[in-house]
């Protein structure tokens, strides 16, 4: 079919792409990826179920209006390098963004598609976009308006300060991004494992940046190696940007939480991920051995399904997730569900832990749970569990991993108190420029709104990327009109 | 990468190293500590700042040969260098004028009660030092100690240097002795520090111990390293990693130290077997 001359009724008639994925039987015994992206001609056909709307609705729901309607034309129409290139002038990390957005809830959610059939996958032909350029061997960098002479510093290397990096850059700034840990990539690499996000895609994106001219600084912990107020004034940067997220990990407070065994999933996940622990002993960081025994990860987000999976693959015989309400309630994106349970991650739904109980040794040996029913909706909209009476037992664990989110990290507010935060310690931003309570600040992502999503956190980025320019005495400039 | 300077053993199997790492060195305080990485592969290793010398921009750590990365450090010479040294993490010491404080440091803890004696020092306090070891040859730093000290005493378990016993002991002397101390300084190996804080609680001496639970990123983000004090949960990368020796549960921090011995052991062994194939043992 070509993209020219298929009619309306040819359109309809295309199925939505299966994006073939390996057997939940053999991946569970690996580490690769799960789904394999999409072939050059399923991409085509899906881009050909797009009607080229002409209000795209999707844009708006996308964090950082990526122009959809025409980077999907362009893949109809076999031009997929176009698509590259279409795509990066909003994005330059799409395949990342391919594998991790929630499009369902975003760009995919309000596909007019989506009405009578099922919504094109937006997100599948964007990952498609991002990999092809990958392997074509062929490299499109953003252009890069003439230097400014001016300088800005982002505090953090996750997707916040990337995508504000990549604006900053293209505008014509000198960036240098300072990042705590030894690598790249902040949560894409600690948070995010490899069957999700191969590491290789996040530095292969990352050197698109360095092209660029970005300099990365790894091994600086701004608020300690160095503190904001130097940066600007010994430092001589003009701006910062401070997207750390949102990383010290929330415990629940019951009793038996510090027995050994008990692990926060962020712990859990960068010992694997980042310090590649299921190589051990061929990398020196051990993690907890998993091999024919329970483990139980308290919560139901991504970061749950992440680490949830990941124990399953580090050869646990039962890998459970515990949550306290249900299934509908879990925060946690359709597909990572449904690949979990294919899996066979077993869900004790409807169920809260009250205690950890462990053995003379100090060591986990089971959690007590009570059974949850829902009653009347709470504050957030869902129906909030209220305990079963007497329904307590006992699950017999060797692991538990709690993760039921992160607070924000204190060092920055600590060595910079003129930076207002919140009760919840979140930094406070005019939402309009993401500029903080100090002049010439900003931040974005996590550190502003708690635990949110790699979109969302770029999209922060951006905005707080075009007021910087502004304020540098830049043109104001917001990317949606672009 | 980062350069090693200096590379010299102080008693069998702890060495000091100088290390280049100009910001760290112009930053740090006493308290303070890093977090290297030997090569790719390596475990991220907390090591506390023993000293640093900003005009030269190193800093200045003393290992132990324990695990497998502490026993690959120490087979590191000057010339050579090490992946990745970040810092200065954690919260600097609390120093104040005290009046009489007493730093003691247990082996190679005394890498630690070093800086803190001397800026206890400089703070104006009158400062005693006890380094404590096992025997004579693994006493560190005695020359350092009694730079900074009043009053500097040695202990050894085995009695072959100077007071025959254990630190506590000579704690207990002092404060038998009516000598009135106000503050204590105890790093060691966890027993040694318990047993200090049980020293000193009935007589109500401010106290605080430097603890090393495991821990990853040094930043706040694992929560690998949560001590409990009192009835809090803290992260001893952020919140500490000092303490109030009086308030810390120091059956919690052994028994959490403990997670990954089995793997340590493993990796140890490995370790020197390779070595040994090698040649390098």
């Amino acid at each position: 079919m070509d993209a020219r001359t298929i009619t309306a009724k040819e359109r309809m008639a295309i199925p939505r792409q299966k994006m073939p994925a390996q057997d939940p039987e053999v991946r569970v015994g690996n580490f690769k990826e799960v789904n394999l992206g999409l072939t050059p001609e399923q991409a085509q056909q899906e881009a050909l179920r797009c009607i080229q709307c002409k209000d795209p609705v999707c844009i708006a729901g996308c964090p950082v209006n990526i122009k959809i309607d025409q980077f999907i034309k362009l893949i109809a129409e076999g031009d997929f390098m176009g698509a590259v290139r279409k795509i990066k002038e909003d994005n330059v990390l799409p395949s990342i963004c391919g594998r991790v957005c929630p499009q369902e809830d975003q760009c995919e959610k309000v596909c007019v598609i989506g009405k009578k059939h099922e919504p094109v996958a937006i997100g599948n032909l964007e990952r498609f976009v991002g990999d092809y350029e990958r392997t074509s061997g062929q490299k499109i960098d953003p252009k890069i308006a003439p230097s400014t002479g001016k300088k800005v510093a982002v505090v953090g290397s996750g997707p916040a300060s990337l995508s504000c990096a990549n604006d900053l850059a293209q505008y014509g700034h000198k960036v240098v991004i300072f990042e705590a840990l030894h690598e790249l990539g902040g949560v894409l690499m600690y948070g995010i494992p490899e069957f999700r996000l191969p590491k290789e895609i996040v530095r292969e994106e990352l050197d698109g940046l360095r092209r660029m001219g970005i300099e990365f600084r790894t091994d600086v912990v701004v608020g300690r190696t160095i503190t904001i107020d130097e940066l600007m004034e010994e430092e001589g940067f003009d701006a910062v940007f401070i997207g750390v997220g949102a990383g010290l990990p929330w415990f629940m407070g019951i009793p038996g939480e510090n027995l050994v065994g008990v692990l926060s999933a962020n712990e859990f996940l960068t010992r694997v991920n980042l310090m590649k622990a299921y190589d051990f002993p061929n990398n020196d960081t051990p993690v907890f051995d998993c091999k024919g025994k329970s483990v139980a990860v308290f919560g139901g987000g991504n970061t749950a399904m992440d680490a949830v999976r990941t124990a399953k693959r580090l050869g646990a015989e039962h890998a459970y997730i515990v949550y306290r309400r249900s299934e509908k309630e879990m925060p946690a994106r359709e597909e990572e569900i449904h690949n979990a349970k294919e899996e066979g991650i077993e869900f004790l739904l409807l169920t809260t832990p009250l205690e950890f109980v462990g053995n003379d040794q100090a060591w986990l040996t089971g959690a007590k749970c009570q059974k949850m029913e829902l009653g009347a909706p709470d504050d957030s909209g869902r129906r909030r569990p209220v305990p079963v009476e007497g329904s307590e037992y006992i699950l017999p664990i060797d692991m538990a991993i709690i993760s039921i989110g992160n607070g924000s990290n204190p060092l920055i507010h600590q060595t910079t108190p003129d930076i207002e935060v919140s009760k919840r310690e979140t930094i406070v931003v005019d939402v309009n420029t993401m500029q903080t309570s100090k002049e010439g600040v900003y931040a974005g992502g996590d550190i502003v709104t708690g635990g949110a999503t790699v979109i969302l956190a770029m999209g922060a980025g951006r905005t707080a990327a075009a007021a910087i320019h502004e304020k540098l005495g830049g043109t104001a400039k917001n990317y949606d009109e672009w | 990468m980062y350069r090693i300077v200096s590379a010299i053993f102080l008693a069998e199997n702890i060495k000091k190293f100088e290390i280049e790492a100009p910001m760290i060195a112009k930053k740090r305080k006493a308290g303070q500590f890093v977090i290297v990485r030997i090569n790719p592969n390596g475990e991220r290793v907390p090591l506390t700042i023993a000293d640093s010398d900003p005009e030269k921009g190193t800093i200045t750590i003393i290992a132990q040969g324990a695990g497998k990365s502490t026993r690959e450090l120490n087979r590191k010479e000057a010339g050579d260098s090490i992946a990745d040294v970040v810092g200065p993490l954690g919260t600097p010491s609390h120093i104040e004028n005290f009046g009489t404080a007493v730093s003691i440091g247990g082996g190679v803890g005394t890498a630690i009660a070093y800086p803190t004696a001397k800026a206890l020092k400089e703070a104006g306090n009158y400062v005693i030092t006890i380094n404590g070891a096992r025997s004579k040859d693994l006493v560190i730093l005695e020359d350092e100690m009694k730079a900074v000290s009043d009053e500097a005493y040695i202990t050894t378990d085995d009695g072959s240097y100077g007071f025959n016993g254990f630190v506590t002991q000579k704690l207990q002397e002092l404060i038998d002795s009516g000598k009135k101390i106000d503050f204590v300084l105890a790093i060691g190996p966890i027993p040694m520090m318990k047993a200090v804080a049980d020293v000193t609680r009935p007589h109500g001496i401010k106290t605080v111990v430097s603890l090393n639970p495991i821990m990853i990123d040094g930043t706040g983000m694992c929560g690998g390293c949560r001590v409990t004090i009192g009835n809090e949960i803290k992260f001893a990368c952020i919140d500490g990693p000092e303490f109030d020796a009086h308030q810390v549960d120091f059956k919690n921090l052994a028994d959490r130290n403990r997670i990954y011995q089995h793997e340590e052991k493993e990796a140890g062994e490995a370790f020197e077997h390779a070595c040994k194939l090698h040649g390098q043992g």
